[in-house]
């Protein structure tokens, strides 16, 4: 059968980061794979050199709406390790749990997602709804339900209400059940067994070539998670555990990130009844010249910056790494082989901006046949109907 | 694998290609060294030490062009950067994307926004900059000018 060629993206007004990836395909098989990048390179590390230290906090907050913690995060870390300061017991532990809250709520949002590529719009449901009660809780604790702005230099801008925290305790416990009930629902299905095990492995070997990061890496069983081996915020004082598996498929990949869910909730729980009181800032005068690296654990991987100071109030040189510029190069090696129909899992596998896949159009070279995203979607569910029918289900 | 044996061990072993050694706390590292031997430290910190290389940051200061790798050993929590300094008349240096595959993306970022470039990069284009951007201008050079007089654009106001 004659090669064709799928183009994906690049634009969709859901996106936070537009791709454009080129899939050449041989009858239903993806035989290669190129991704270009770049439409929406905004300047952000130049943009960041013009406003001063507290100002680029806030810049860097809009890199990412789901990760919109992630970055200041990071940024704050670099700042405060160019010269050696320490920051408030009280401002640490509250970063951890706007850091934490962030991760359940993207991890809740790429599983919704997953679910509806499937075809288990249920999941879908389920997933977001447990999402808006996180978002609330987010939204007692910093007053906004995204872009927190909660983080400066050398601590916090916002304090937790003592009379808020058992409003937000009440909030976490109860959405635990139902979180079991979906973890259950997505682990013990077979149909779901059947269409992700094994699909768009990516080996323990090339994880560590290509410098996967985050539950990407995890499931392929490199055992390396920042809270864990270089702590910061509060995560040396809090006993959780990293979860990795061995297989590097699609289902270890939802599977990482609903158990850390889990952990993220215990971590969350336990800040909020163990915060430390005193102080949330020690007040920055002036930020002598150096530089400072942060690097955090973001839901998808290490965030890393770098900030250099030249003893002005603006950084001289801020650069930005974000997770999905290190896992996104995997595809090379986890959607050849694969079947069109899969290749939709596997791009929203690794959790770069799941909307490009909705994007995917099809096309053979003499531009006969046209497949659009929403058709995609409906081959890669009809797949899972097939499975289900074979598995007696419906 | 002590921190202080994998600090002394690296600076023996690569005596005669280190500049400057900066030990600035417990959990950094800077080294700077000659621009010739990227690759064998590269390889020696990536395979050897077992380091995830987290990304390179280029910087520019006027008189030469700094270009630092960075390396995480998440086993010792030490992060380690590399620095090479290159001078302006003669912005080339080798590739590490054969050693790793990760590298390859952030070399080819480099060389489009401060215009270094990578000897034996299997693929040296274009990674974010569009197609209209004329070749020889970079955005994240110090005496960057403005080029688009069409443009709307934040200009730190």
């Amino acid at each position: 059968m004659a090669r064709s060629i799928i183009p994906i993206g690049p634009f969709h007004p859901l996106q936070e980061e537009p791709e454009f990836f080129t899939l050449v395909v041989d009858g239903e098989t993806v035989v290669d794979i190129d991704v270009k990048i770049g439409y929406n390179h905004r300047g952000i590390e130049k943009l960041s050199e013009m406003k001063t230290f507290d100002q680029a906090t806030f810049v860097i907050e809009r890199i990412c709406g789901i990760c919109s913690t992630s970055h200041p995060f990071a940024y704050v870390n670099a700042v405060e390790d160019i010269f050696p300061m320490e920051v408030p017991e009280r401002a640490k532990f509250i970063r951890t749990i706007i850091a934490e809250g962030e991760r359940i709520h993207s991890h809740l949002l790429w599983l919704g997602l997953a679910g509806h590529f499937l075809g288990y719009n249920t999941v879908f449901m389920w997933a977001w709804k447990l999402r808006e009660e996180i978002l609330d809780v987010m939204e007692i604790l910093s007053g906004n339900r995204n872009n927190y702005a909660m983080f400066k230099p050398g601590g916090v801008r916002r304090d937790i209400k003592k009379e808020d925290i058992p409003v937000c305790l009440k909030k976490i416990d109860s959405i635990i059940p139902t979180c079991v009930m979906l973890k259950k629902a997505v682990i013990d299905d077979p149909v779901l067994h059947a269409r992700t095990k094994g699909i768009g492995i990516l080996t323990k070997e090339e994880a560590i070539n290509y410098c996967a990061l985050g539950p990407t890496s995890r499931a392929s069983g490199v055992a390396r998670d920042l809270r864990k081996n270089c702590p910061y915020g509060a995560y040396d004082k809090i006993e959780w555990n990293m979860i990795v598996t061995e297989n590097g498929d699609v289902f270890d990949k939802a599977v990482v990130r609903i158990l850390e869910t889990f952990e993220s909730i215990k971590i969350i729980k336990f800040c909020l009844e163990n915060l430390p009181d005193g102080e949330i800032d020690t007040k920055i005068k002036d930020i002598p010249p150096g530089e400072g690296i942060g690097h955090i654990e973001a839901p998808r991987g290490e965030t890393f910056h770098y900030v250099r100071s030249d003893g002005t109030n603006r950084p001289a040189r801020h650069k930005v790494r974000a997770p999905t510029f290190m896992n996104l190069p995997t595809y090379k090696t986890t959607v050849i082989g694969a079947s069109i129909s899969d290749a939709t899992i596997i791009l929203a596998a690794i959790d770069p901006c799941y909307c490009c896949t909705e994007r995917i159009g099809v096309k053979d070279i003499k531009g006969k046949k046209i497949f659009n995203g929403k058709d995609l979607i409906k081959l890669s569910q009809e797949k899972t109907l097939k499975l289900k029918k074979e598995f007696g289900v419906i | 694998m002590v921190r202080d044996e994998v600090v002394k061990n690296f600076k023996e072993k690569f005596k005669s290609d280190i500049v400057e050694f900066l030990d600035k706390s417990y959990k950094r590292v800077y080294v700077e060294i000659k621009p010739e031997a990227i690759t064998r430290v590269a390889r020696y910190i990536f395979r050897d030490l077992g380091a995830r290389f987290n990304t390179a940051s280029g910087v520019d200061v006027r008189y030469h062009i700094e270009i630092l790798y960075h390396f995480t050993i998440e086993e010792i929590n030490l992060l380690i950067s590399v620095r090479v300094k290159l001078q302006k008349d003669k912005l080339e240096i080798d590739s590490i994307a054969n050693i790793i595959k990760g590298a390859n993306w952030i070399e080819r970022e480099i060389n489009e926004m401060l215009g270094i470039n990578f000897k034996g990069h299997p693929n040296l284009q274009r990674l974010l900059l569009p197609d209209e951007w004329p070749p020889d201008v970079y955005p994240l050079r110090s005496d960057y000018q403005e080029w688009d007089k069409n443009a709307i654009r934040d200009r730190g106001v």
